[in-house]
């Protein structure tokens, strides 16, 4: 009976030994999960470019309540894990928790800032990427009005709807821009019903360009976009090729060109802790042109977007950031 | 109605031998599942089984979830003793939530956490009990069904946290709807505090002093129940509402009570989540503990002693479920919920599924044995 | 009424030919009760063979595992001298067993011809089948004068027409074996005649009859052959002709007893109860209690005849404190109630009223508390039985075995659960209880509905020593026999208005049924 009770706990305790020191990356996605073709699905793909190029291994999990964040970590850093990547805002708590008990360890969060020793922050510069495809959208408006349809009600969405408000207002100040909100609460990332819902309802008043800002809410308002005959923009990720013909382009936040590139900072001992704020000038947003939406952008379009791109990092053009001061010029 | 299913069977077949059953055959489905997906089941299952125990780290979260699942299984059991099924308390927890916050931002400045702690607490479990007064009241005076009710006051809870949560309370600049962090005061001590305190080294863990709470209240609703006359009363409702009648008693009176101790019970989430872990209100911080408290009910057939087992049962389900998630990526969270919730359906919806066959057979044991007595 | 059987009167013993019926050795076990023990019986064909025993003697589990209902532990069936096995009733059915059930087994918003359709549509459409089913009912009612309108709801027929339907459905299904499970349980004396008479029409044509009952004149008066059953055995079969009340009731109790009361004259004393003009509507708007008033005295019993639903349940409900007064006033004692005053359950006994509920499994007790709880019901609240806060456990079994002791209830277990005892010895759990406070009235309904003999003599037994004691009892009963052996005066209840009154000793059976039947004339007359 001992033995077979010692056998029993040393196959417990092999699948589940704490493999110390792996120095290879986590990622905890955030409750959106990996596949959502938007934000989470970025920072995967940034981490399988990494283990692609370097041969390197690493561990991932899928937060599902709140309760397992802190424990999610911890157990990433038990098994020495390093970088550990948190995504989202949401993990912020978790992280200000975990990383002090851990500082040799380093750890990343994306899209919140955690002021700590052995933490990154990497925040991206929404707004100014958010300006290019609202020119764009204008530009290729016929009706002057154009749509934007929101994720979760939170400034970090509102700073995406000011941003391409103010590129819409700049490319032809006449155009009416309306703007939904899918939700209050996380479940309105992942929606597309309601996101399909509000689309036509905003195509019903005239809008013939939307933008959707909302995760995997955003694949019901390009169904709409396609089923309706009118455009709609990506976000995060390129999603041109979701509906090819119909998405006038994508508003990239390259989510994954910042988990690949502190992956590999860390591996090359090139990493800082600190502040990172990604904007148009170091390529953390941008704009998507490919094989999906070239024949939707004519040249003049293409002069004119890349014309304020350049506005922009050279500082001629300030995009106001909605988060600075929780309001709106437009 | 046959006749096997009413049989009686002796107490340990009921609550012991039927929910072992139960939870194999949920096992044996959920392996099956595993299968599928071509990770060997048996690796899968002592991951899980593993993970939920495996050392104090994983224990600790076990007794986490559990404490949560004993709040709300007693309340679900309170409310079924008095033949009522109180589909509420994810709403009444939620909105005791509300309660514990409100009454400690506007006192954590000023208390010390010996008043606060307890203040907070109490505000809960009055937000809890009202929250289901109300369907209480409309069951009792109004007819209203109480299983609608609840369900829908938990949409309507859903919706008045979100709007107080991002309209009312949320601190400029957080994404999320929630309260600011309350202060230091109002923070309910963990057990690895304590540990340390006494000179013992835990690791930091959830596990907050609620689940001294929990235990208390398992004794309390064990005493009241079957120890008093008011749950003698509410026992009479709950199994011969017309008897209860012509013993003088008021139906209508039991159904209040029972169902804000119902909603006072499932405030127990709102210590553990908000004053004992979070410490700010959180959105959607129950994350269904109300809906598995039913089930833990059921399995734990409505006494104290059953729906303790079956809380750590599913507390152990949801930290051995996250280790599982860890070990083997091929799993799914969404596979995790599935299973979880196979559980849930064996023995919670499908509960008394196999009661006739398990009497056939213990009629056959039985007969036997009678029969080498007698000879 | 004929005491001689009618019909095939021929020896159950003639073995010319296969018996209807043969059980061999049936045994069967619920647990630790012992049902049936080796239980073996041969049925005529073509008689009417009463099967008579107390309650939980074992009678309708027998007949139930003939019907397919459970399935014995052991022994075989044979029918018409073929064994079969029966695991459900479309088995029995299957084998010419029809079954009317003491609880009837209709769909209430179903019509007549839908209830006898129900599980033998004849194919998907219903239209054929229902032509078919129509002309065959006609031509049963022709035959054995079972008349129904096919196309009344069942919820709007009396229930003596309900059971037709029942038999109506069992000879539908082709059944030449008819089962009736205490059959005259909800009856009044007049549909029990009726029923009796489609029973020797149906016997005239063949049909062989299973008559299970509690009652020993039915049995005298209808049966050809009788068994005895006593504790889940067969004790005895015998030709009815050769039985006796006396004898029958000793073989069912194994003991003699004392069917005949020796009741005193009353002497009654104070007005306890007075009742004026009351009436009572209910939910439905449905006038229950009409002007309702009389006296009850100290020391006397006051029964109340009537034909099941003339408003004695309601009646006794308004007068307990579970249903409010709609007009008129109630004087308990020192206690005034009126429409206005708000009284209940817990007043009334407090000012010394006691309530024998009609309906004992719902009302009386919770069939699922052990005896200890159901003995405290009502008076839970009681010093006696509670400290500052816990209830005394105590307390309350020692009271509970006090009250088994005296009112000889069996098992003597506190801690069995009450729907586990039989229906005599719950009902005893529930007079111990109501009388146990010697209370001032005591309002009684249907004290032996489904009560065994034994018991049935130690209730009235009771009922008369408290009486004796100086207690004010109302009595409701449909057991007209019942009404006239215990009442000192009688009063005679219809469409809820009291329609007569009659002294306890100048009361016969032939008097108050008239006096109903009276009732109903005047009633049409009046309409």
């Amino acid at each position: 009976m001992k033995t077979l009770m010692q056998a029993a706990f040393a196959a417990g305790a092999f699948c589940l030994a704490a493999s110390a020191a792996l120095a290879e990356p986590a990622v905890v996605y955030d409750a959106g999960g990996k596949f959502d073709k938007s934000f989470n699905e970025a920072a995967y793909n940034g981490i399988e470019k990494f283990k692609k190029e370097t041969g390197s291994n690493y561990l991932e999990f899928e937060v599902q309540a709140d309760a397992q964040r802190e424990q999610a970590f911890r157990k990433m850093a038990q098994r020495g894990a390093d970088p550990i990547i948190g995504i989202g805002f949401s993990q912020e708590s978790a992280i200000k928790k975990v990383a002090p008990e851990f500082p040799d360890i380093r750890f990343v969060i994306i899209d919140s800032v955690v002021d700590l020793p052995n933490v990154q922050s990497i925040v991206f510069k929404e707004q100014e990427g958010s300006y290019l495809v609202g020119v764009l959208a204008a530009l290729a408006s016929k009706t002057g009005k154009v749509g934007f349809v929101g994720g979760m009600d939170i400034p970090l969405i509102s700073r995406f709807q000011c941003g391409y408000s103010q590129g819409a207002k700049a490319a032809n100040p006449n155009v009416d821009v309306l703007a939904n909100m899918t939700g209050t609460t996380p479940a309105a990332w992942n929606d597309p019903t309601r996101g399909a819902e509000l689309a036509k309802g905003q195509f019903d008043r005239g809008v013939d360009v939307v933008f959707a800002a909302a995760g995997g809410t955003g694949t019901g308002v390009y169904q709409a976009a396609k089923d309706a005959g009118k455009l709609a923009i990506g976000v995060d990720s390129n999603q041109n090729h979701l509906q090819p013909g119909t998405m006038l382009t994508s508003m990239l936040k390259r989510v994954d060109v910042a988990v690949y590139e502190t992956a590999k900072a860390a591996k090359e001992s090139t990493w800082k802790p600190g502040v990172t704020v990604l904007g148009l000038a170091e390529g953390g947003v941008d704009w998507a042109l490919d094989e999906h939406n070239k024949t939707l952008i004519t040249d003049d379009m293409k002069a004119k977007v890349e014309a304020a791109k350049a506005d922009i990092i050279s500082g001629k053009v300030k995009v106001h950031d909605y988060m600075s001061d929780n309001s709106c010029p437009i | 109605m046959s006749a096997a299913s009413q049989a009686a069977l002796p107490r340990w077949v009921d609550i012991g031998l039927m929910p072992i059953v139960n939870l194999i055959q949920a096992l044996l489905v959920a392996g099956l599942v595993v299968l599928i997906i071509g990770v060997n089941p048996i690796d899968a299952m002592r991951i899980m089984a593993w993970g939920a125990v495996y050392d104090s780290v994983a224990i600790s979260y076990t007794l986490y979830y559990a404490t949560d699942f004993v709040f709300t299984g007693l309340a679900v059991a309170v409310a079924f003793h008095a033949g009522l099924f109180n589909i509420g308390g994810e709403g009444q927890a939620y909105v005791a939530g509300l309660g514990a916050t409100l009454a400690i931002l506007l006192l954590d400045a000023y208390l010390p956490g010996i008043l606060l702690i307890p203040l907070g607490l109490m505000a809960a479990m009055v937000f809890g009990a009202g929250w289901a007064f109300i369907p209480a009241y409309l069951q009792a005076y109004r007819g209203s069904h109480i299983v609608i009710t609840t369900i829908m006051f938990n949409f309507i809870a859903a919706s008045l946290m979100v709007y107080i949560g991002s309209d009312l309370l949320r601190p400029p600049g957080d994404m999320l709807p929630s309260s600011r962090e309350f202060g230091d005061a109002a923070h309910l001590p963990h057990v690895h505090e304590l540990a340390a305190l006494l000179g013992l080294k835990m690791p930091s863990t959830p596990l907050n002093l609620s689940i001294l709470w929990a235990a208390a209240c398992c004794v309390f609703v064990w005493i009241f129940i079957w120890r008093t006359r008011w749950g003698y009363a509410i026992r009479a409702v709950g199994l011969s509402p017309k008897a209860a009648v012509y013993a003088g008693i008021s139906p209508q009176r039991v159904i209040l009570i029972a169902m804000c101790l119902s909603g006072a019970l499932a405030a127990g989430v709102a210590l553990n989540q908000i004053i004992g872990y979070h410490h700010r209100l959180l959105l959607d911080f129950v994350a269904g503990a109300g809906f598995t408290g039913i089930a833990v009910a059921l399995m734990g057939r409505n006494h104290p002693i059953g729906i303790v087992l079956s809380a750590v049962l599913f507390g152990a389900l949801y930290q051995g479920g996250a280790e599982l998630a860890f070990e083997i990526p091929t799993i799914t969270r969404d596979m995790i919920v599935a299973m979880q919730g196979l559980v849930i359906l064996f023995s919670g919806a499908l509960a008394y599924m196999n009661r006739p066959w398990i009497a056939r057979v213990y009629a056959m044991f039985n007969r036997r044995a009678i029969l080498a007595e007698a000879t | 009424m004929p005491a001689q059987p009618v019909g095939n009167a021929e020896s159950p013993s003639a073995a010319t030919r296969p018996a209807a019926i043969e059980l061999r050795g049936i045994d069967k076990s619920f647990g630790a009760v012992h049902a049936n023990k080796n239980v073996s019986l041969t049925i005529a064909k073509s008689s009417i063979h009463g099967i008579i025993g107390e309650n939980g003697a074992g009678k309708s589990t027998l007949m139930s595992i003939l019907y397919g209902f459970y399935t014995a532990d052991a022994g075989e069936i044979l029918i018409n001298g073929k064994p079969v096995k029966i695991h459900g009733s479309h088995d029995a059915i299957a084998a010419g067993i029809g079954m009317v059930h003491q609880h009837f087994m209709l769909v209430e918003p179903f019509t007549v011809l839908e209830n006898v359709m129900l599980g033998a549509e004849d194919g998907v459409l219903l239209r054929g089948g229902a032509g078919k089913a129509r002309a065959e009912l006609e031509r049963l009612a022709r035959d054995y004068g079972l008349n129904v309108d096919p196309d009344a709801h069942i919820s709007d027929l009396p229930v003596g027409e309900q059971q037709r339907v029942e038999i109506l459905k069992a000879l539908f299904r082709h059944c030449d074996i008819l089962i009736l499970d205490e059959p005259t349980g909800v009856l009044t004396p007049q549909e029990t005649d009726q029923l009796f008479q489609i029973l020797r029409a149906l016997n005239a044509r063949g049909v062989t009859i299973v008559l299970i009952t509690h009652k020993l004149r039915e049995i005298l008066a209808i049966t050809d052959t009788v068994s005895v059953m006593r504790q889940g055995e067969m004790v005895a079969t015998l030709p009815t002709k050769q039985a006796t009340r006396e004898h029958l009731a000793e073989l069912m109790v194994g003991r003699k007893v004392r069917l005949e009361l020796d009741k005193t004259k009353a002497t009654p004393g104070e007005v306890r109860l007075s009742v004026r003009n009351l009436t009572v509507v209910d939910a439905k708007g449905v006038k229950r209690v009409d002007d309702v008033g009389f006296d009850l005295r100290a020391g006397e019993i006051l029964g109340i005849a009537g034909v099941s639903g003339n408003g004695q349940s309601e009646l006794l409900e308004a007068l307990s404190g579970i249903r409010p007064l709609s007009s008129g006033g109630i004087t308990l004692c020192d206690l005034e109630v009126s429409p206005d005053a708000p009284y209940g359950p817990a007043v009334v006994r407090e000012y010394g009223l006691a309530h024998v509920p009609e309906d004992r499994l719902r009302l009386g007790v919770v069939t699922a508390f052990p005896a200890w709880e159901s003995v405290v019901l009502g008076y839970h609240d009681d010093e006696e039985y509670n400290g500052r806060i816990l209830m005394d456990r105590d307390a309350m079994t020692n009271a509970c075995g006090k009250l088994m002791e005296r009112f000889d209830v069996r098992p003597r277990d506190p801690e069995l659960r009450c729907g586990n005892f039989s229906g005599g010895n719950q009902q005893k759990l529930i007079l111990a209880r109501e009388i146990a406070r010697q209370p001032k009235v005591l309002v009684v309904g249907q004290p032996t509905r489904g009560v065994d003999i034994g018991a049935i003599e130690f209730i009235h037994r009771q009922l008369l020593a408290l009486r004796d004691a100086g207690c004010a009892i109302l009595l409701v009963s449909v057991e007209l026999d019942e009404v006239m052996s215990l009442s000192d005066r009688i009063l005679v209840m219809f469409q809820g208005r009291i329609v007569g009154e009659v002294d306890g000793d100048e009361a016969d059976e032939r008097t108050l049924g008239l006096m109903m039947a009276n009732a109903h004339a005047q009633a049409d007359e009046a309409a």
